[in-house]
């Protein structure tokens, strides 16, 4: 058993009745946040997709498609920029002693993320009021910078993630941080690009088999012209193919957790003690060091974990009980994460073998059933794959260095601030919801909002 | 002037630059919420949020650049002030929600009723996200920010006079740039009636943000006595006469319909009050924290040097881009006119041999990456893989299905396959 003596900060640890209402606040900000990101990620790429099949064939239907798609991008990136925005907040008020103590070793992935953030809300606003005014190459180029910057903002996000997973890049001396290189800490981190790969893969999936889930509604009710099969065939595609690739990423992401955060990989698993040739537990439930009413797989996990039937696994009695995250919270994450990222690796399956055997779209009501709940699904895996992430790395906000309850703030107020952004976000969720679905009923030429402009004399 | 106060230099030239830019959207809610009723109303209501529609959000991440820079270069001092002054952070967290919540409800909105309900809420949080920050920079200003977590009281740090001064100036300041800026708007797009409302309201407000200033100024003098001097007979001086002119000069300019310079003498009126403010509260960050203590490491003060004059070199040139775009109208809303060309094309054909690449790419990543246990042919493997995304979407949305001419039913499965 290894005992982890942490640093105090260089602000005085405060006292925080409301710890655990304070992640949940944070929690909660994330939620709402990441599957607009994912919006951020993927739906540039698939716009532009469009937009060139417009430019390639010169049929406007691509073009309609385009303008539709860019309506549902400017409201969601709105929603994201605010989301955001709480977050970066939160970083100072939910946990001012993390801020406070590493600002210097992780704070300059989010300087640079606020230069793709710049990037990309210049670029929306050419592209989103450029339609009619720029000409269509120029047009289409607007949109090049978009897709970059979302990919390159997500890139230094997770910079900041995986050195909080895996902390490097500086030392501790008598409980101050020295010796601090922020580019190799955040960039040469072992830690970035597995987790990078997966989330971007996950980006697709989600905005994928929502956008396409809402024309497999449409088609359900007899919607299904030229028009909604593009529509639902782009974004089916590319959720297909990242479904598909996530498999692979994903196992290679649970390598590298057992190799680096070994606690994780037991809480995963439920692998109450050190076990040589560990067996994984479909189901089940974690209670005195071990599974119950599990489906047990013999030597799986060593298998997975390390390519080889006979490796030993770390269990979570390597580490003292305060030192472990709640393992069924993670487990229960995990277990969702993968069950519903084989669902839809199987849909996707399906899709691609009636699409490249028969040379068209699936046929079955089924299908299309299941695809429109593919896209809730989607957003519950990508939530849950976050828990297992951030959860798993319980009680550490940075990994063996800083405990979640040093860094947490020393102001009052936090289920004041929680209910109230609960509220809010509650709001903004109706507020959203309402606005898509204006969005699919109106016109494309929206004349309401500008039925005053029109009338006065130029 | 030392490396360590060049991140605190590019943070002030972020704050001038949100509190012009942002501050002016943050105006133009101002104004809606005194547009009243009826059609001149709308019309203002109207022309403020189409004006700002395609900027708001490039301008308002200069609040993220601000924030980021602050918490990189000077974490001690981020921390204290965020955890001390949090419930006025969280106030304009939500107004900057409900505002951007706002923003995006209004192109779903079919009636002018609905529109007015949704400006009311923009316009309300427009008005309190603004007061909120100045608050903010008031607790900091007025030294009622120490170190600590917190470091100060959670209420008389920003309700105090300071706080409440500087938060009403930023109101003020706000609908004085948003009133400069919209009639030059609306006298570019032909639009006098609109133009010599905003040209009325640009005079009012500058008068009255120039009351709220002397005032201010008078309150700082009993409440923050070292900022007072340092502004008044140190190095703030030369800031605060700059100030005085150019706010001075855009109401002579503004008076005789001069509104595109007036854009410029308003913004240089602003900026001028953040360098008075920086300049005459160096070197001192927080009471007990000097700017110098304050700072990160060296490693970390060149990393962030490095990172905002690179991000500069792509930023402002895009900048320049979207200002020039939108002050000469190629942004403008304008649903009746589409003058985009229609564009000759062909049609596209099916593509058999991006299924062959993409399922090579699948194989070889997946030996790559699941097989191999090496960090460069990991890296292989996800190039692989991402290889076979883009194939596989190509190969899978080739002419054959997206020209296919019959639409498959979807309630008689054996007609489509007739069919085809």
């Amino acid at each position: 058993m290894t005992h982890i003596l942490a640093i105090a900060g260089q602000l005085a640890p405060a006292e925080q009745k409301y710890l655990l209402q304070a992640r949940q606040m944070q929690a909660l900000s994330f939620a709402v946040h990441i599957p607009l990101v994912c919006f951020g990620i993927a739906l540039p790429a698939l716009l532009l997709y469009v937009e060139w099949l417009y430019l390639r064939t010169g049929e406007e239907l691509y073009r309609t498609l385009a303008r539709r798609w860019t309506r549902i991008m400017v409201t969601l990136f709105a929603a994201g920029v605010v989301t955001g925005t709480i977050l970066s907040f939160e970083m100072g008020l939910l946990w001012p002693n993390f801020t406070g103590t590493f600002g210097g070793v992780f704070g300059l992935g989010f300087a640079i993320e606020g230069f793709s953030f710049f990037m990309e809300a210049i670029f929306i606003g050419i592209y989103a009021y450029g339609w009619n005014r720029l000409s269509p190459r120029a047009h289409f180029a607007s949109g090049i910078p978009i897709a970059i910057a979302g990919f390159t903002g997500s890139l230094t996000v997770i910079s900041v993630n995986g050195w909080m997973n895996h902390p490097t890049g500086f030392r501790l001396s008598d409980g101050r941080v020295v010796d601090v290189h922020p580019f190799r800490a955040l960039f040469a981190n072992s830690y970035l690009w597995h987790e990078l790969i997966h989330m971007y893969l996950a980006a697709y999936m989600v905005t994928g088999f929502l956008l396409a889930g809402t024309y497999a509604v449409g088609r359900l009710r007899g919607r299904w012209g030229r028009y909604e099969r593009t529509a639902l065939a782009v974004p089916l595609a590319a959720a297909a193919l990242a479904s598909v690739a996530q498999i692979f990423v994903g196992d290679w992401n649970g390598r590298e957790v057992a190799a680096v955060q070994p606690t994780k990989l037991a809480a995963v698993e439920g692998l109450g003690h050190t076990t040589t040739g560990a067996p994984v537990h479909v189901l089940g439930w974690y209670s005195d060091g071990r599974v119950e009413y599990g489906i047990p797989l013999p030597r799986l996990l060593s298998l997975l974990a390390f390519h080889s039937t006979n490796a030993t696994v770390q269990g979570l009695d390597a580490v003292a009980p305060s030192d472990r995250p709640p393992v069924n919270v993670v487990r229960l994450a995990f277990q969702s994460m993968v069950g519903i990222g084989s669902l839809l690796a199987l849909l996707s399956v399906i899709f691609l073998f009636v699409r490249i055997r028969r040379g068209r779209l699936p046929e079955s009501t089924w299908f299309y059933r299941a695809l429109v709940a593919a896209g809730p699904l989607s957003v519950v895996a990508l939530i849950a794959g976050w828990v297992v992430t951030e959860v798993g790395r319980q009680p550490w906000v940075v990994y063996r260095v800083m405990r979640t309850s040093q860094a947490v703030t020393g102001a009052s107020g936090i289920p004041v601030g929680y209910a109230t952004l609960a509220g809010v976000y509650l709001a903004l969720a109706v507020g959203v919801a309402w606005v898509l679905r204006r969005h699919q009923q109106a016109p494309l030429d929206d004349r309401a909002s500008s039925r005053q402009t029109a009338t006065e004399p130029h | 002037m030392h490396l360590y106060e060049l991140p605190v230099l590019f943070a002030l030239v972020g704050l001038a630059l949100y509190a012009v830019l942002g501050g002016a959207d943050f105006g133009a809610g101002f104004w809606q919420l005194l547009a009243g009723k009826g059609r001149p109303a709308d019309e203002i209501r109207d022309h403020a949020h189409h004006a700002m529609a395609p900027v708001w959000e490039a301008n308002h991440v200069w609040l993220i650049f601000v924030l980021t820079i602050v918490w990189t270069a000077y974490p001690a001092a981020f921390g204290s002030i965020a955890s001390t002054l949090s419930i006025p952070l969280f106030l304009a967290g939500i107004g900057i929600v409900l505002r951007g919540g706002a923003y995006a409800l209004r192109a779903g909105t079919a009636t002018p009723r609905e529109q007015r309900k949704v400006d009311t809420v923009f316009a309300l949080s427009s008005v309190l996200t603004p007061f909120a920050l100045g608050t903010v920079i008031g607790g900091i200003a007025s030294g009622r920010v120490h170190v600590g977590n917190p470091g100060g009281s959670l209420t008389s740090s920003w309700l105090n006079p300071t706080s409440i001064t500087i938060g009403v100036l930023a109101v003020a300041n706000a609908a004085y740039l948003a009133a400069v800026f919209l009639s030059g708007d609306a006298e570019r797009r032909g639009r006098r009636q609109l133009a010599e409302r905003f040209r009325v309201r640009a005079l009012t407000a500058g008068v009255g943000a120039g009351a709220v200033a002397v005032i201010g100024l008078a309150v700082l003098r009993f409440d923050a006595h070292r900022l007072f001097t340092h502004l008044t007979r140190g190095a703030g001086l030369p800031a605060l006469i700059l100030s005085l002119l150019a706010g001075l000069t855009t109401l002579v300019l503004i008076w005789r319909r001069r509104y595109e310079p007036a854009r410029y003498t308003a913004a240089l009126a602003v900026a001028a009050t953040v360098a008075g403010w920086a300049l005459a509260q160096r070197p001192i960050f927080l009471p007990d924290l000097t700017v110098q203590q304050a700072a990160a490491g060296h490693d970390t003060q060149v990393a962030i040097v490095v990172a905002v004059l690179a991000g500069g070199l792509i930023l402002f040139p895009s900048l320049a881009l979207l200002f020039r775009l939108t002050l000469g109208g190629q942004l403008d809303y304008e649903p009746t006119t589409d003058t985009q060309a229609s564009v000759a094309g062909r049609p596209l054909r099916p593509r058999s041999g991006h299924t062959r690449l993409a399922v090579a790419a699948l194989l070889a990543g997946i030996g790559f990456l699941t097989v191999a246990d090496n960090d460069w042919a990991h890296a292989i493997g996800v190039a692989c893989l991402l290889t076979f995304v883009a194939f596989g979407c190509l190969a899978v949305l080739d002419g054959e299905i997206l020209n296919s001419p019959t639409p498959t039913q979807p309630d008689n499965q054996r007609e489509g396959q007739a069919q085809r």
